[in-house]
């Protein structure tokens, strides 16, 4: 056993007098591809921004490929380099181009030459797809093709973790299996991935473990065969009969 | 040949309400015309309070039997769908119509057939209308100020070789354009500070020194408004993020300076920068009263252009923040590449609002002897040759700032064109 690239210690996190996250542990190996399903309000979100610490966390620890996340902004700033991070409202920068949103943090936070940095964003946009929308701006694009941009410019930074944030979830059903097969085949190519999806045919493609959360608890975590086969808890089962 | 209903024009007959029509509506406006311009009244039958409505009466009837809905000629269409949708707003267009008609003579007369611009003394006014003369001798005042006339060149000199400097930008190769930001915002201004300085103000080169108290006029206009402009965008820019940091000192500190500024009018800081400021310095220190006023502008619009800018950072969705950081750039990296590109855009009508009030604020600084354009009029119109001019000077004063600011407005308005993005 390979040691942990995301090691979670007893994580607590408030929202002023609400507890979000409570007692949190939680370790992911390296190429492990983890899926976090749950209830709304759950947590689940919040959990994976903590891991690049868009929210804080108040107690415990988060260790992120050997870096603690404290107040420490040049640590953090790093840690946020390496982990590649998308969002369910894609937030792609609508003034720059497809190319330029791919471009800015390669060129600006690791300081890539201009054009190494544009054939590395060709290269990840032609893996998704989308090569030859790389002139137009956001705008212009479907939601489909947005949120697969999206996924290039994290990838242009070459994370060696990827959080989804409920990436499908704001796309029109048909647009939802090409941003799937996106990262199916970013799954294969044994990148260590969390993904919060309400998406179970996803989970069970690709996932090794699958995570339940409910009121700010992981009810439940077991490999993805088990965990769909015979769910331990009774809120797990309660969940997947009404999802599934 | 279909019933005529001329309470109901239709399409049916479209040619007989069409002439009908526009026959009454070319008499109602003929009728205005020729008793404005000639004095002629076609209807000096009637009473004299009928002889006012009989034309409006007679243009309604007429845009009435031309409201014609489909009726496939283009223009009538046009006209019926803008502007005579219903008899009200075609009330509305003769009332207008007629207005103009009506003023256009004694304005035309007024500035033009009854005025003067020949001579160089009040005599030579002896039209009832504009006395342009006064404008004409008080040209080189007005433009110039008390700067020697000899010497006037120096100013245009050096303003012209700034415009020409401004359109750097436009002939750019791809190679500099990265370097126009920088051009335009640290190298440009310092370039037209030293010709002001040198050139303007002279002193050295053999120079003769012109001291800041005989500028005036619209060039000094341009040299306070320019450098204003200059100053409070950078600073305002700085105050806007400054009041939404999380460390407290520099938030408090934004706060503090933007509500003072805003609290305080203008004409008082003016006051305050040339009267109560000298107080607080040592002896010997100088600094010059143009640069005092526009350091205390910079600063006064430097508050509004903050609140501005702030508004446009709060517009824009969390999630540009979330993404910026996530890509692992740091604040000055997010704000200058993802926040700031996308605020300034929006706030492209807000910025130029403050811009135009900064241009017509400038004739405040009067109260500390400068006299720019509006301050020169004052200076002009009290003195005992030209006494009872003061018209044409607000006139001609209007008319300049008017241009200006038209400019600039037109100008942020292709800026806002030039830069929209679609969401």
């Amino acid at each position: 056993m390979s040691d942990p690239i995301i090691k979670i210690e007893n994580m607590n996190k408030w929202f002023g007098d609400f507890q979000v996250l409570k007692d949190i542990n939680l370790s992911v190996e390296k190429n492990k591809k983890i899926v976090v399903c749950g209830p709304s309000g759950s947590g689940k979100s919040t959990l994976i921004r903590c891991v690049n610490r868009l929210e804080e966390h108040q107690k415990g620890s988060i260790i992120v490929d050997g870096t603690e996340l404290n107040e420490n902004t040049k640590n953090i700033e790093q840690v946020r380099a390496e982990v590649g991070m998308v969002f369910q409202q894609f937030n792609l920068f609508p003034h720059l181009s497809i190319l330029d949103n791919c471009t800015l943090a390669p060129i600006w936070v690791k300081k890539m030459p201009k054009k190494e940095a544009e054939d590395l964003a060709m290269k990840q946009l032609e893996q998704v797809q989308i090569s030859d929308q790389a002139q137009k701006f956001p705008g212009q694009l479907s939601g489909g093709q947005q949120q697969r941009c999206a996924i290039a410019r994290a990838l242009c930074m070459q994370p060696k973790i990827m959080l989804f944030d409920e990436p499908t979830s704001a796309l029109d059903p048909e647009m939802i299996k090409e941003v799937l097969d996106a990262m199916v085949n970013l799954a294969k190519q044994g990148m260590t991935m969390i993904v919060v999806t309400h998406e179970m045919g996803f989970a069970k493609e690709v996932a090794d473990e699958v995570i339940f959360m409910d009121e700010g608890m992981i009810i439940e975590k077991a490999n993805t065969k088990d965990f769909f086969a015979n769910p331990k808890s009774e809120r797990t089962k309660l969940f997947l009969s009404q999802i599934l | 040949m279909n019933k005529l209903n001329f309470l109901k024009p239709d399409k049916n007959n479209l040619n007989i309400y069409l002439y009908t029509g526009s026959i009454l509506i070319i008499i109602s406006i003929l009728d205005v015309f020729l008793s404005s311009f000639f004095k002629i009244n076609a209807t000096n039958f009637l009473p004299e309070t009928l002889s006012l409505f009989l034309p409006l009466l007679f243009g309604l009837i007429g845009l009435h039997l031309v409201r014609i809905e489909f009726s496939g000629i283009k223009y009538l269409d046009l006209l019926n769908k803008n502007i005579n949708t219903n008899n009200f707003n075609g009330l509305l267009t003769l009332l207008i119509i007629f207005m103009i008609i009506l003023a256009a003579p004694p304005a035309l007369s007024w500035f033009i057939f009854d005025a003067n611009i020949s001579g160089d003394t009040k005599d030579a006014c002896t039209g009832t209308g504009a006395c342009w003369t006064y404008i004409k001798v008080w040209f080189r005042r007005f433009m110039y100020g008390m700067y020697p006339n000899e010497l006037q060149w120096r100013i245009n000199v050096s303003f012209i070789i700034l415009v020409a400097l401004a359109f750097v930008g436009y002939f750019a190769g791809e190679k500099l354009k990265k370097f126009l930001t920088l051009y335009y915002v640290i190298i440009y201004p310092i370039i037209a500070y030293i010709l002001i300085y040198y050139l303007i103000s002279g002193g050295a080169f053999g120079l003769e020194w012109v001291e800041t108290g005989a500028w005036g006029g619209l060039s000094l206009t341009f040299i306070v408004s320019f450098f204003c402009l200059i100053f409070c965008f950078p600073i305002g820019m700085l105050l806007a993020l400054g009041r939404r940091s999380s460390l407290p000192t520099i938030k408090y500190f934004s706060v503090g300076f933007i509500e003072f500024w805003r609290g305080v009018p203008l004409i008082t800081v003016l006051f305050m920068s040339s009267v109560m400021f000298p107080m607080f310095l040592p002896e010997d220190f100088f600094m010059d009263k143009l640069v005092r006023v526009i350091i205390a502008i910079s600063l006064f619009e430097a508050a509004y252009v903050a609140e501005v800018i702030r508004g446009g950072l709060q517009a824009l969705p969390r999630g540009q923040y979330d993404a910026a950081k996530s890509l692992g750039m740091g604040y000055w990296k997010m704000h200058i590449f993802v926040i700031l590109p996308q605020a300034l855009k929006l706030v492209i009508p807000g910025i130029a609002n403050t811009f135009l009030a900064l241009v017509k604020d400038t004739p405040l600084i009067f109260v500390v002897g400068l006299m720019e354009i509006a301050g020169m009029l004052g200076l002009a119109k009290t003195n005992p040759k030209w006494l009872g001019f003061a018209m044409e000077g607000y006139v001609f004063a209007a008319i300049i700032f008017w241009i200006i600011c038209y400019a600039m407005s037109k100008y942020s308005y292709n800026l806002e064109i030039k830069y929209k993005t679609e969401r």
